[in-house]
C-alpha cells in the first residue's frame, strides 16, 4: 500500500512541476509588472531601476533558472507590493481558508448524508421532492448574490449580523451559510442518488430477508455501498470550494488565501500569485491521496486487486 | 383433436405502447417549468435580443434609479439603473451573452473531454496515464484562477473567456468518459466487435460512444449550469464580460454599488441566474429519470395505489 | 398425501403489476402447500411467475407497481399477508430462510462473510459477540466451507460461487427456520456444485425437519430431490402432486410436454422436443385454458372455457381432459 501512495506521490510531483513552469512563464507573459505598480507617469529611469532591483530584466530562462533554485531552498520570492516573503504571507493566509474550508465542509457531509439517505429512502416521495428542489436550488444559486442578497437581508434589513470583516463567531456565519449551499446541493444529490442505486441492489433483498430493521438496511448496509461515489464528489466539491473561497472571502473581508490571490492577481504581484498556486496545488494533491486512501479503506474489492 | 395453431398466438401477443414524452414532462411539474422557463430564455436570445437591444440602451434621465414599478412605463417595470436604462430590456439582452458563453464552453469542453477520455480509457498505458496527469493539472488549478490568469495574459474578450471556461470544464467529461469505457470495454460485446475485425477507432465510435453519450448528455445540463455560474462570477470580478456588452454577472456587479439604494439592480439579474441554472438542473434531472428504467415507472403511471387490495 | 398441516400453504395467490397503462397479472391463482421436513418444488419456465410467487410470499414486492390482489398465503396457520411489518420482521430470517440465486451480487461487498453471517444473530437478539461469533464459525463448518475462521475474515468476491450459495444457505438456516425457501439456488453454479448444494439443502432439511420450497425450472432437480412438485404456468398452478406420480403420470399436456422436452430423458442421438410456441403476453393473456395456443391437443372448448380444476386426494390439474388423462381416477 505504500508503494500506491509513493507512486501517487511521484505522480504528482512531476503535475507540479509542470504546473509551475507553466504558472511561471504565464505569468510573466502579461508583461511587465513595473507598468502596473509604478504611476503610469513614471520615468524610465524609475522603471528601469525597479526592474533591474526585481530581476526583471533578466532574460526569462534565466529567471526561471534563479526562481527554481530559489524555490528548493524554500525562497518563492517577495512580494513585488508589501516587500515581505511571499511564502509567509500565503502560509498566513492559509490557516483562515482551512478553517472556512473544513467548517463549511463539515456542515455539507453531514447535512447531505442525513437528508440524501431519507430522501432516498421513498424516491418520489414529498420529503424527496422536497429536497430534489431545495438542493437543486441550492446548487443553482449564484454565490455572489447570495451573498450579496444575504448582507442585504441580515445586515442592511435586520441588523442581526455584521456585513464583513473578521473576527467571532458572527462573522462567520453569513459567509458559511453563503459557501455551504452549492456544496450542498449538489453532494445531496450524489448521496441520494447513490443510495437509491444502493437500496435497489440485489444485497439489500438479502439483507431485508434476515428481518433487520428499515434503519439499519439504510443506515449500516446501503449507506456503505452508497459513501463511495460520494467521497469521490465531496473531494471534488473540496476543490472546487476554493472558487467560491475566493469570492466570499472577497466579499466578506476575509484575510484567507482567496483574497490574498485575487489582490495578488489584480496587482500583478507575482511571486505572490506564484506562491499561492504553488501551495495551493500542494494541498490539493494532498486532498486527492487523502481521498483515494479513504476510498480504498471504504471499498475492500480495491485492495485485493 | 386440432393442430396447435401458431397464428392464434398473435392475439395474446400486442405491442406495448410506450409513454409519450410529453406526457412524461407533463407528470413532472418542476421539470414542465423548467422546460418552459428555459424556452423563454431561448426566446430571448433569438427573438428578443434583437427586439429589445435599443430599448436597453436608451439613457432616460428622468427615470433615474427608478424602482420596480409600473410608472415609467412597461419597459421600467423591473426598476432602471443609475442612468434610467430599464432593467427588464437589459435582463433580456444580457441573456444572450451569458446563454451563448454557457452554451459554447459546455459544447467544446464536452468535445474535448469526451474524445480525451475515450482515448484515455480505451488504449490505456501511457496515453492514459499523460491524459490523466493533464486531467489531474487542470483539476488542481482552481478554476477562477486560471482564468484570472489567462484572462490578463490575452484581453478578456468573449472568445478567450469560452476557451478558458472550457479548459476548467473539460476534465469532469474526460473523467466520466473514461470511467464509462473502462467499464463498456471489459464487456463481452468488444471482444464480440473485435473478433469480428474492428480497428480501435471504428470500435470506440461505432459501439461505445453510444453508450456514453446519455450519461454525458446528463452531465452537460447540469454542468451548462456551473459555466453559467462560473462565467457569471468572472464578469462579477471584472475580468469577464466587459461593458458595454452586457451579462446577469455583470450587471450584479454594476448593481453591487447600490445595494442600499437600488437593490433590484443586482437582485434581478442575479435570480434571473439561479433561475435559468435551476431550470437547468430540473429538466437534467427529469432526463436522468426518464432513462433509468428502475425510476421511470413512477413517470409512467398515472395514479400510485398504495395498498394491497 | 401426508395428513399433517402444512408449515405453508398459498391459496390462490394472486400477484398484479402495473406498468405504464397495462396491468399485467404475474400470478392469477397459484395454490400449493409445503410440509414438515419435505421439499415443493414450484416448476416452471421464465415468466410463469413462480419467482414473483417467492417474493409474495416473503413479502419483498415493491408496491407500487407490484400489488398482492388476491389469495391468503398461511405459516403455521397464521396468515402472513395480514401481519404488521414488526411482527414479520421477527419471523424473517428466525422462522422463514430464504436462498436467492446469484450470491454475487447478493452479498453486501463491502463487509465480511463473518460479520453478514452473525449478523443475522444479531438482528434477533445474540447480544453476546462472541457467542455469536461462534455460532457463526460452527454455521460455516456445517454448510461445509472449509477452514472457516480464516474465511470468515474473507470479502465475497474473494469466495467461489459455490462458496458463495453455501454462505447465504448458512445465514438462511441460522436461526433453524421452519421453512427454507430457495429461489433458484443453483441456476448460475455448475453442475457439480449443484448437486453438492441441493445435498447440502436436503440434508439440512432432514436434520432439522425443515420444510423446503423450492423455485426452479430444472426438472432434473426436481426430480432427484422434490417430494412434492407445484407446475406453473402463466401464473397458475395447472398440475401438482408428488413427484413420482407426477412425473410418471402427467395429467396436464404441459406438463407432458416438459417432460418430453427435458434433455435428461433422452437417449443419445435423439432430437430435442421443444415445447412449441412462445410463452403468453401476460398484459394480454389467451382466453380460455392459457396453454391453448401451444397445446399438441387443444379443442376449441379449450380456446372458450377456462379449465376446472380437477382434483383428486392426491393430485391436482387443470385441464378439461385431465380426468380421462387420470387412469386412476
Amino acid at each position: 500500500m505504500f508503494y500506491f501512495i509513493g507512486k501517487r506521490a511521484f505522480q504528482s510531483l512531476i503535475t507540479l512541476l509542470l504546473l509551475i513552469i507553466a504558472v511561471f512563464f504565464l505569468a510573466r507573459l502579461t508583461g511587465d509588472a513595473s507598468s502596473v505598480l509604478l504611476p503610469v507617469n513614471a520615468d524610465q529611469a524609475l522603471v528601469d531601476e525597479f526592474r533591474a532591483r526585481n530581476g526583471l530584466d533578466r532574460p526569462m530562462l534565466e529567471q526561471f533558472v534563479t526562481f527554481f533554485g530559489n524555490l528548493l531552498q524554500g525562497d518563492l520570492g517577495t512580494s513585488l507590493r508589501k516587500g515581505q516573503p511571499a511564502l509567509d504571507m500565503v502560509l498566513q493566509a492559509y490557516p483562515v481558508t482551512l478553517r472556512l474550508a473544513f467548517t463549511t465542509m463539515f456542515f455539507v457531509i453531514v447535512a447531505a448524508i442525513t437528508i440524501g439517505s431519507l430522501a432516498a429512502h421513498r424516491p418520489g416521495g414529498i420529503f424527496d421532492r422536497a429536497v430534489t428542489i431545495s438542493s437543486l436550488t441550492a446548487a443553482s444559486a449564484p454565490d455572489f448574490w447570495v451573498a450579496i442578497t444575504a448582507i442585504l437581508l441580515f445586515s442592511v434589513q435586520l441588523r442581526l449580523l455584521p456585513t464583513s470583516g473578521y473576527g467571532g463567531w458572527e462573522y462567520w456565519v453569513l459567509p458559511i451559510l453563503v459557501l455551504v449551499l452549492r456544496p450542498f446541493g449538489m453532494l445531496v444529490q450524489v448521496v441520494r442518488a447513490s443510495m437509491i442505486s444502493a437500496l435497489s441492489s440485489p444485497y439489500i433483498r438479502t439483507a431485508r430477508i434476515k428481518g433487520m430493521s428499515e434503519r439499519r438496511i439504510i443506515f449500516v448496509h446501503a449507506l456503505r455501498n452508497a459513501l463511495l461515489p460520494s467521497v469521490t464528489v465531496a473531494g471534488d466539491q473540496m476543490v472546487g470550494m476554493i472558487n467560491g473561497l475566493v469570492i466570499i472571502e472577497s466579499i466578506f473581508g476575509f484575510p484567507g488565501i482567496g483574497k490574498l490571490m485575487i489582490d495578488a492577481v489584480l496587482s500583478r504581484d507575482f511571486p505572490v500569485v506564484q506562491a499561492s498556486i504553488f501551495v495551493t496545488a500542494i494541498v490539493i494533491f494532498i486532498l486527492f491521496i487523502l481521498i483515494d486512501l479513504i476510498y480504498v479503506a471504504l471499498d475492500p474489492r480495491i485492495r485485493h486487486t | 383433436m386440432t393442430t396447435p395453431s401458431i397464428a392464434a398466438d398473435a392475439e395474446s401477443v400486442s405491442i406495448r405502447r410506450s409513454v409519450p414524452i410529453w406526457l412524461l414532462l407533463w407528470r413532472d411539474k418542476p421539470a414542465l417549468v423548467a422546460a418552459f422557463w428555459l424556452l423563454l430564455i431561448v426566446a430571448c436570445v433569438f427573438v428578443g435580443h434583437p427586439l429589445f437591444v435599443d430599448d436597453a440602451a436608451v439613457v432616460n434621465l428622468s427615470a433615474r434609479n427608478a424602482a420596480p414599478g409600473f410608472e415609467h412605463g412597461f419597459l421600467n417595470l423591473l426598476g432602471a439603473d443609475p442612468l434610467g436604462r430599464p432593467l427588464l430590456p437589459r435582463l433580456i439582452v444580457g441573456a444572450r451573452n451569458t446563454v451563448m458563453v454557457a452554451g459554447s464552453v459546455v459544447v467544446i469542453a464536452l468535445t474535448a473531454g469526451g474524445i480525451l477520455g475515450m482515448l484515455a480509457g480505451y488504449l490505456g498505458g501511457i496515453v492514459n496515464t499523460v491524459i490523466m496527469r493533464f486531467a489531474d493539472l487542470l483539476s488542481s488549478f482552481p478554476s477562477l484562477l486560471l482564468a484570472l490568469i489567462v484572462l490578463y495574459v490575452l484581453e478578456p474578450s468573449v472568445a478567450n473567456l469560452i476557451l478558458v471556461l472550457a479548459i476548467t470544464r473539460t476534465a469532469i467529461y474526460l473523467r466520466v468518459t473514461r470511467a464509462e469505457v473502462l467499464e463498456l470495454r471489459e464487456r463481452v460485446f468488444v471482444d464480440a466487435a473485435r473478433a469480428l475485425g474492428g480497428s480501435n477507432a471504428h470500435i470506440l465510435y461505432k459501439h461505445i460512444s453510444p453508450m456514453v453519450l446519455p450519461t454525458l448528455g446528463t452531465i452537460l445540463t447540469i454542468d451548462f449550469a456551473s459555466v453559467m455560474l462560473s462565467e457569471s462570477a468572472l464578469s462579477f470580478l471584472g475580468i469577464g464580460i466587459q461593458p458595454p456588452e452586457v451579462t446577469w454577472g455583470l450587471m450584479v456587479s454594476q448593481g453591487r454599488n447600490y445595494l442600499a439604494s437600488a437593490w433590484w439592480l443586482a437582485f434581478f439579474p442575479g435570480l434571473a441566474i439561479m433561475l435559468t441554472a435551476l431550470s437547468a438542473n430540473l429538466l437534467s434531472s427529469w432526463i436522468r429519470t426518464v432513462n433509468d428504467p428502475t425510476q421511470r415507472w413512477r413517470l409512467e403511471a398515472p395514479a400510485k395505489p398504495r395498498t394491497k387490495e | 398425501m401426508t395428513t399433517t398441516v402444512p408449515v405453508l400453504t398459498v391459496e390462490e395467490l394472486a400477484v398484479q403489476f402495473r406498468t405504464g397503462r397495462e396491468i399485467v397479472r404475474a400470478v392469477n391463482g397459484a395454490s400449493f402447500a409445503v410440509h414438515k421436513g419435505e421439499m415443493t418444488a414450484v416448476l416452471g419456465e421464465s415468466g410463469s411467475g413462480k419467482s414473483v410467487t417467492a417474493t409474495a410470499i416473503m413479502r419483498l414486492l415493491q408496491s407500487p407497481p407490484a400489488l398482492v390482489s388476491g389469495g391468503v398465503i398461511r405459516f403455521e396457520g397464521t396468515d402472513i399477508l395480514d401481519l404488521t411489518e414488526h411482527a414479520w420482521r421477527k419471523m424473517l430470517g428466525a422462522k422463514i430462510g430464504m436462498v436467492l440465486q446469484d450470491a454475487l451480487t447478493a452479498l453486501n461487498p463491502v463487509y465480511p462473510v463473518g460479520k453478514q453471517i452473525s449478523e443475522v444473530f444479531r438482528v434477533h437478539g445474540e447480544r453476546n459477540r462472541r457467542v455469536a461469533y461462534d455460532k457463526t464459525i460452527a454455521l460455516m463448518e456445517r454448510v461445509g466451507i472449509p477452514d472457516p475462521v480464516t474465511r470468515a475474515e474473507d470479502y465475497p468476491h474473494q469466495f467461489s460461487g459455490g462458496m458463495r450459495q453455501r454462505v447465504m444457505i448458512a445465514m438462511a438456516i441460522a436461526l433453524q427456520p421452519t421453512l427454507l425457501i430457495a429461489d433458484e439456488p443453483t441456476t448460475a453454479l455448475d453442475v457439480t456444485v449443484q448437486a453438492q448444494i441441493m445435498d447440502l439443502i436436503t440434508g439440512i432439511s432432514r436434520e432439522f425437519g425443515m420444510a423446503v420450497l423450492l423455485i426452479t425450472h430444472d426438472i432434473g432437480v426436481v426430480m432427484d430431490y422434490a417430494d412434492h412438485v407445484a407446475v406453473m404456468y402463466a401464473g397458475r398452478v395447472v398440475e401438482s402432486g408428488r413427484v413420482g406420480e407426477v412425473l410418471r403420470h402427467p395429467l396436464h399436456p404441459y406438463t407432458k410436454a416438459l417432460l418430453r422436452s427435458a434433455p435428461q430423458a433422452l437417449a443419445k442421438g435423439s432430437r430435442l422436443n421443444p415445447i412449441l410456441g412462445t410463452p403468453p403476453d401476460m398484459a394480454n393473456p389467451p382466453s380460455g385454458c392459457s396453454f391453448h395456443p401451444r397445446c399438441p391437443s387443444a379443442t376449441e372448448l379449450c380456446r372458450a372455457v377456462a379449465p376446472p380444476r380437477y382434483v383428486t386426494e392426491a393430485r391436482l390439474a387443470e385441464c378439461h381432459y385431465a380426468e380421462t388423462a387420470d387412469e386412476y381416477a
